[in-house]
């Protein structure tokens, strides 16, 4: 029976670009960004590098196909290169190819990059594409926002909440990760935004006004992970590792079984939680976790996502972010680094540099948005595809000794 | 007199039923608009007319209709279909044939398409009451329009969309084929070819009397002497001609009562084209008496005549909508710009998000007709589980049985809504875009969109399925159908 990989593989580097609507910038000229500050870190040479992963959401609509757009503009040394896509969960997954080389024993170093340009589609939100010739004939072509937005109809259906509480739950979220965001040089914005705001934003898809939606954004981000005994014969002290990585995809269940899915939570998010605290072995989340990141892409997606990783109890998520359980001074801050919100939302970065945020806070190097109390466990989650169908990465990193 | 019955060699109407789409556009609001150009138009611009919404067209109209005639029967025992509309959207593709899929109707039927002229619908009525004794099944005789008028028009104030469909057959009549008289003359009132936009009309003065009086008098006279109807019996005169006065001019020609001429639905419908001698046939049969005579009337390059009576068997119909139901549950509209850009008329900025490539692969549509057209979906002889669409491996999570899905219809079956959103950002001709996932009665799930729109739509909410345009592919010109929601009302 497979044990997991806690504390096998350690994170030796990592790097992020500035995210933001990076006018100058192809997808290359990001990877190189995010990659210099991350071999800066780690203190190798690229020759020590001996497989790469690239996570990336649209390729047809930036960096095109294969793997070879990242072995080209970083010139790895002819190493096995391997493109990935999980639609915005690629982030993780591309992390996940990396962890798993180094902990199988098939890679010494191995090299994760997320990337995505996203700012030559020619207007705001994601590009529109086809899902599959079938799907195209049988689904709906809504846009992300709309996907989403239907969670918040089925939470207040199935656990009673008003249109006004929920509305004002929602906005809390976006407050706080603005408040977050102001403190991050990288993030893409980074102005402060009242409940006010808020509320009475343009609406985008019922119930989610513009404040409510992540922006779009070009960025990139890396990690360069090895053996907990290599990254100490480099010299590293402080050891962050991985402690779980775990990723459940929906099997129609939801979108087609009646009487089964009532559409106010991510299925696959509470597999993949309960697997992950499984394999970090974490008894109580709610104690034990310091940070979370998760995937704000919608403040609905955030809010019913503490309760899918078992951190508010069913139905209470409104209360508890409401209380500011989830503030940056609160019980687990998330998105202490302002989150997709104010980082906007390269899909295939996005994983990365939340993971990027927990090992920064994890090593104490998070300057003004350092959490006060020294966290140990930080956990990301990594959604996508959409509420009725989705793959959900959970990773949860800390330091080596917890 | 004693109410006629049917005995089992009579040929006649065994069903009936319309659809008349939602949205009510007050002539007032196109006559604003145009009486800058037109004020002559003032006479006309009374009541309201009937408009399609941006995704119905001539077939997803006579879908409906043939839903509404096709209560309580048995959809396997349809034996062949016909389809009359001069606004059918394609050319060659058998447009019947796409009514049929929607019906999930035997593979086994046979299907036409009928079109040419003002009269398609009242002479396709003629040819299936004729050919009914020939055949074994009823025939399903459906009449849809859509036209597109040009602004400032007068048909674009007399018009209306509208569909209507008759079930035709031999046994348990509601109203028997007593006969049928045509006239044939190319008298070209008006006309209109596959490169023009709109029909090119002549002097109405001259349409007036020579055609509308004179001609159709014509056949009135001599079809009742080829019938030996005695004029005075008839109770119902039905003349799909919107000028004003014409059926009470040939009635008096003819010498039928003046209480016999039914009323044109000019006021809440409009004329509905080449379908508006059926949708009034409809809205006759649906408040008559056994033992009425209804003489019906078609015009167009000549005349059909059919006289028809109803039986007993009438008083023992499952209701259905009807025309009469169908204009219940219209919606009042002025909005004559939105009317205008969703028939094509003009241009408005759609945006880079309408520019998603909507091409239509014919294979995949090929495999998957039954779940597009006809929302087929699966149903597990094992488990019971319902599902859409079909697939090889069950996704009943307790049971994963392969391979034992039998085809499973959902079209007919009550839904309800599960989640819900307005999405103002996705491309929609007519935002926002609402959709959601529904529940079907018994099982079986989707992501659907939501049609027909008005009020607010909550988790709970009882829906019906419609069949509707689900996108065109501008590029290569396909108009592609589906399912979606709508309230029921």
């Amino acid at each position: 029976m497979a044990r997991g990989i806690k504390d096998k593989v350690a994170i030796l580097g990592m790097g992020c670009s500035r995210f933001g609507e990076r006018w100058d910038m192809d997808a290359d000229n990001l990877m190189v960004e995010a990659f210099d500050e991350a071999m800066a870190d780690a203190g190798i040479d690229v020759s020590q590098i001996d497989a790469a992963w690239m996570g990336v959401g649209f390729d047809a609509m930036n960096i095109g196909p294969s793997g070879l757009p990242l072995s080209i503009a970083l010139r790895l040394p002819n190493i096995g290169v391997t493109k990935v896509e999980n639609y915005c969960a690629s982030g993780t997954e591309s992390f996940r190819g990396a962890v798993y080389a180094v902990a199988s024993g098939a890679a010494d170093i191995a090299l994760a990059v997320g990337v995505e340009k996203l700012k030559d589609t020619g207007y705001g939100g994601l590009p529109v594409r086809s899902r599959g010739t079938t799907f195209d004939m049988l689904g709906v072509t809504g846009s992300a926002p709309g996907n989403f937005a239907q969670v918040a109809s089925a939470y207040r259906a199935a656990h009673n909440v008003s249109k006004e509480d929920l509305k004002r739950a929602i906005a809390h979220v976006s407050v706080k990760s603005h408040a977050n965001g102001a403190k991050n040089p990288k993030a893409h914005l980074r102005k402060v935004v009242d409940m006010e705001t808020v509320l009475n934003a343009p609406m985008i898809a019922e119930p989610l006004g513009l404040y409510d939606c992540c922006g779009v954004s070009d960025g990139a981000a890396v990690a360069i992970v090895t053996t907990p005994e290599i990254a100490r014969a480099l010299g590293k002290t402080d050891l962050v590792t991985v402690k779980a990585l775990q990723i459940a995809a929906s099997n129609g269940w939801e979108l087609q079984h009646a009487g089964g899915w009532n559409g106010s939570y991510f299925h696959p998010t509470r597999i993949a939680a309960k697997r992950a605290y499984d394999e970090a072995g974490i008894t109580s989340p709610r104690d034990q976790l310091s940070l979370t990141e998760v995937h704000d892409c919608f403040s609905i997606t955030e809010l019913v996502t503490m309760e899918d990783l078992f951190l508010s109890d069913e139905g209470q998520a409104w209360k508890d972010v409401l209380n500011g359980d989830f503030d940056a001074d609160g019980r687990i801050p998330c998105q202490i680094d302002g989150g997709l919100k104010c980082f906007g939302h390269p899909i295939g970065a996005s994983g990365l540099r939340m993971i990027y945020e927990n090992y920064l806070q994890l090593l104490g190097r998070a300057g003004d948005r350092q959490r006060k109390t020294p966290p140990s466990l930080a956990l990301s989650h990594n959604l996508g595809g959409m509420p009725s169908q989705n793959v959900s990465a959970i990773a949860i990193v800390g330091l080596a000794d917890v | 007199m004693m109410a006629p019955t049917s005995s089992p060699t009579d040929v006649g109407i065994l069903s009936f039923g319309a659809y008349v789409p939602r949205k009510r556009l007050q002539r007032s609001a196109i006559y604003a608009a145009n009486a800058w150009f037109a004020p002559g138009l003032k006479g006309l611009a009374k009541g309201e007319r009937s408009v399609g919404d941006w995704d119905e067209d001539s077939i997803t109209m006579a879908v409906e209709a043939a839903r509404d005639t096709l209560t309580g029967i048995d959809r396997a025992s349809v034996g062949s279909l016909s389809l009359a509309s001069t606004t059918l959207p394609y050319v060659d593709r058998l447009n019947s044939g796409i009514v049929k899929e929607a019906l999930t109707l035997s593979d086994g039927v046979a299907a036409l398409d009928m079109t040419g002229s003002q009269r398609a619908g009242v002479s396709a009525l003629r040819a299936a009451l004729e050919a009914a004794s020939g055949r074994t099944a009823p025939h399903l005789c459906l009449a849809a329009e859509m036209r597109k008028t040009c602004p400032a028009s007068d048909l674009e104030l007399t018009s209306g969309d509208a569909a209507a469909g008759l079930l035709i057959g031999q046994g348990d009549v509601i109203a028997k084929f007593l006969g049928a008289y045509s006239l044939t003359l190319d008298f070209v009132d008006h006309y209109r070819t596959p490169g023009m936009d709109y029909d090119y009309f002549y002097e109405a003065r001259w349409i007036r009397e020579e055609g509308y009086v004179a001609l159709t008098a014509r056949a009135l006279k001599e079809g009742i002497a080829a019938l030996g109807i005695e004029p005075s019996s008839i109770d119902r005169l039905l003349v799909p001609i919107s000028a004003k006065g014409i059926a009470a001019t040939l009635a008096k020609k003819a010498g039928i009562a003046e209480a016999a001429v039914a009323d044109t639905l000019q006021a809440g419908l409009g004329e509905a084209g080449s379908a508006h001698g059926l949708v009034m046939l409809v809205a006759a049969l649906e408040s008559a008496k056994p033992g009425e005579k209804i003489l019906l009337l078609g015009f167009g390059q000549g005349a059909d005549l059919i006289l028809l009576e109803t039986t007993d068997a009438i008083t023992r119909l499952a209701p259905r909508d009807g025309v009469a139901g169908s204009l219940a549950r219209g919606a009042k509209d002025e909005n004559y710009m939105r009317w205008l850009v969703h028939r094509g008329l003009v241009d408005i900025d759609k945006g880079m998000r309408a520019e998603q490539d909507q091409k239509q692969p014919s294979t995949s549509l090929w495999r998957h007709r039954k779940a597009v057209m006809g929302l087929v979906g699966g149903r597990c002889t094992k488990t019971g589980t319902v599902q859409f669409p079909k697939s090889d491996i069950s996704v009943n999570p307790n049971d994963r049985t392969a391979g034992t899905q039998e085809d499973y219809p959902l079209a007919e079956l009550p839904a309800r809504v599960m989640t819900v959103t307005a999405d103002s950002l996705s491309y929609s001709p007519s935002p926002p875009l609402y959709y959601g996932m529904v529940d079907f009665d018994g099982g079986g799930r989707m992501t659907v969109e939501f049609a027909d729109v008005a009020e607010e739509i909550e988790v709970g909410s009882e829906m019906r399925m419609v069949f509707r345009i689900k996108a065109v592919d501008e590029m290569r010109g396909m108009v592609k159908y589906f399912w979606k929601a709508a309230p029921v009302r």
